[in-house]
């Protein structure tokens, strides 16, 4: 379902230019759990941005469901992050000031879902991650495994077909770390694609195939099964 | 969405109460003096429009004593130079004009009963009534035959009435003027104010030869008032007047007139035109504070831009497109334009009444001006938040995402 041909990023840093990405080929199937490891600055947060869409390849081609990404305007390739994409993120990144079932709501604002349907999906959702009587608090009434746990309902709501979450653990510690990979492997387990960036070797042990990094090029792609 | 991202605007609002007031005080200000100033230049031009109307159309006056290069009057009401026969002379000798009404006054003590009231009492000619747009409210004026036989009558105004009557008609009485009984014939509808901010129904018309010879003394009058039967030829009638009294005073070419002929309407309208001025020019100086207002919520939205940087970069990465973000802001600017022009109306509106209960002065509030000032507010929030909130639009989620 992702196939990426000789993907480049490189960076103009005032005169010199940076390689971040020096030509990637990848594909990756549908209900794949991809670990991507790496030191930082190998690149593999910039390949995160790339097949999130956040980003556009300086050259190269991306694949996604068939679709070319690369070329993409603006507003289609927003419609493919709010309908196939959910993303969550190292820092949380949920709204202040909004309750953590509108936070949930939100990609379906933005797929413009009547506001009735929006928040029985979030109350859903929150379900999936055992928040359901969190749904009234605030962001910051929350703790850290918690917060993750709405952002990862939010990145559920608009029932996705990839899952990508960068550093998901990194904020948080050892028992809300097993609670959240707990939460992606069962997600996973039900056929979710999941892709995970991570620098930590006992994170990445959850997954199913890991990705490592180094100097913008992938220097081990390997497959193992799970629990072994 | 849209309805959302009003509540959102608003919720964000109340989310910083302080810092909102503030930058919606410049919008406030702004709004509240336009309101305020348009109000208070329009009540002072209907006042003087009012005075316009009531004074008489076609409305010359002339007065003895003449206007030094200066400005300042000469002895003015000391100066004899004008008589009676002035007024014939000119009633029976320039062309164009409707009515010539000599009058002559005297400030006295009018006493009834027990009561007492000091006020102006006019000697008049029946002409007077018409040129003054007078009216009665019952029994009649003063009549050619009382002046002829200095007859001891008096028509009231409804000040006088009040106060020296009560309920009591006033018709047929007899009241006493500098101790002499005058009979009162007829009693003159209310006419309000003038433009100076004088009752002009605290007056008493008695016979003009009656208030010369039995009452002033004298044998010259104060006053000719002169109607002019078409406005367009005030200027020629003026200058015949002038030419006229000129060659009956036998002035000589080299000096000043010992008169002044004035056009009260043309000074009333040159006042009314001055305010118009005078209240566009204080209304443009209050929109500067508009201004103000909106470079102050340009800034607040910049500052909100930057501090919600991750959340445009999350929101993005969620899904929102270039117009999604550009509307989120927009509506929130223009929330702050439309608060502070709502709240600015309030300001401006009791602002006015409360400067004509306590300075005395006339306020209308215009419909326009609220109208023209509310969308002022509203264009301002969506000029001044234009720029901000295009450049969270245009962020990169990536950087977005990644800004601490």
């Amino acid at each position: 379902m992702i196939k990426l041909e000789n993907i480049k990023k490189i960076y103009s840093v005032g005169d010199s230019e940076v390689i971040a990405l020096g030509g990637i080929n990848l594909s990756i199937k549908a209900e794949e759990f991809v670990a991507v490891m790496g030191p930082s600055g190998s690149g593999k947060s910039t390949l995160m941005n790339i097949l999130g869409c956040l980003d556009r390849p300086t050259s190269g081609k991306y694949y996604l469901d068939g679709l070319e990404i690369a070329g993409m305007e603006d507003k289609p390739l927003a419609a493919v992050r709010n309908k196939k994409i959910g993303f969550v993120f190292q820092s949380f990144n949920l709204i202040p000031r909004m309750t953590s079932l509108n936070n949930v709501a939100l990609p379906l604002v933005y797929a413009q879902v009547s506001k009735k349907e929006r928040l029985e999906r979030a109350k859903e959702a929150l379900d999936m991650v055992g928040l359901t009587d969190r749904m009234d608090h605030m962001p910051n009434e929350l703790s850290g495994g918690q917060k993750q746990r709405v952002a990862i309902a939010r990145a559920l709501v608009n029932d996705p077909s990839i899952l990508m979450a960068d550093e998901p653990t990194g904020n948080l510690d050892s028992k809300s770390s097993n609670e959240i990979m707990e939460i992606f492997c069962s997600l996973n387990d039900k056929g979710r694609t999941i892709i995970l960036v991570t620098h930590e070797p006992d994170i990445a042990e959850f997954a199913k195939r890991t990705l490592t990094f180094k100097d913008g090029l992938i220097i081990s792609d390997a497959q193992k099964n799970r629990g072994n | 969405m849209f309805w959302e991202s009003v509540i959102i605007a608003f919720e964000g609002l109340k989310a910083n109460k302080l810092r909102s007031i503030l930058t919606m005080l410049g919008i406030i200000i702004g709004v509240a003096a336009v309101v305020a100033i348009v109000s208070l230049g329009n009540g002072v031009k209907n006042q003087i429009e009012d005075s316009i109307a009531g004074l008489g159309s076609n409305l010359l006056i002339v007065t003895p004593g003449s206007v030094s290069p200066t400005g300042v009057r000469v002895v003015a009401g000391s100066i004899t130079s004008l008589t009676y026969k002035d007024s014939q002379a000119v009633a029976r000798e320039i062309e164009g004009i409707s009515y010539v009404a000599p009058s002559a006054s005297g400030s006295f003590q009018i006493v009834y009963g027990n009561q007492n009231w000091t006020t102006t009492v006019e000697g008049v000619t029946p002409e007077y009534m018409f040129v003054r747009n007078y009216s009665l409210s019952e029994g009649v004026f003063i009549s050619n035959q009382d002046n002829i036989t200095r007859a001891k009558v008096a028509v009231i105004g409804q000040t006088i009435a009040e106060n020296l009557f009560g309920d009591v008609d006033p018709v047929g009485k007899t009241i006493r003027i500098k101790n002499s009984p005058f009979r009162v014939v007829g009693v003159l509808s209310e006419k309000g104010q003038s433009g100076g901010g004088q009752d002009q129904d605290d007056i008493i018309f008695v016979p003009l030869f009656t208030a010369q010879e039995r009452m002033l003394g004298i044998t010259h009058i104060r006053r000719i008032n002169i109607q002019v039967t078409d406005a367009n030829k005030m200027t020629q009638v003026q200058n015949d007047i002038g030419t006229l009294l000129r060659s009956r005073h036998k002035i000589k070419s080299d000096m000043p007139d010992d008169f002044t002929v004035r056009n009260l309407s043309a000074v009333m309208e040159t006042a009314a035109n001055t305010t118009s001025a005078l209240t566009l020019l204080l209304g443009v100086i209050a929109s500067i504070s508009l201004l103000v207002g909106g470079i102050g919520i340009m800034n607040i939205m910049l500052v909100s831009v930057t501090e919600r940087t991750r959340e445009i970069g999350t929101r993005k990465a969620l899904g929102a497109t270039y117009n999604n973000i550009l509307l989120q802001f927009l509506i929130e600017s223009i929330v702050i334009g439309i608060t502070g022009g709502v709240m600015g109306v309030i300001v401006g509106i009791f602002g006015s009444y409360g400067i004509s209960y306590f300075a005395g002065w006339n306020t209308v509030v215009s419909i326009p001006s609220v109208v023209i000032a509310m969308s002022f507010s509203v264009a301002i929030g969506l000029i001044f938040g234009i720029y901000p909130a295009r450049k969270a639009a245009l962020l990169q989620p990536t950087e977005a995402l990644r800004y601490e």
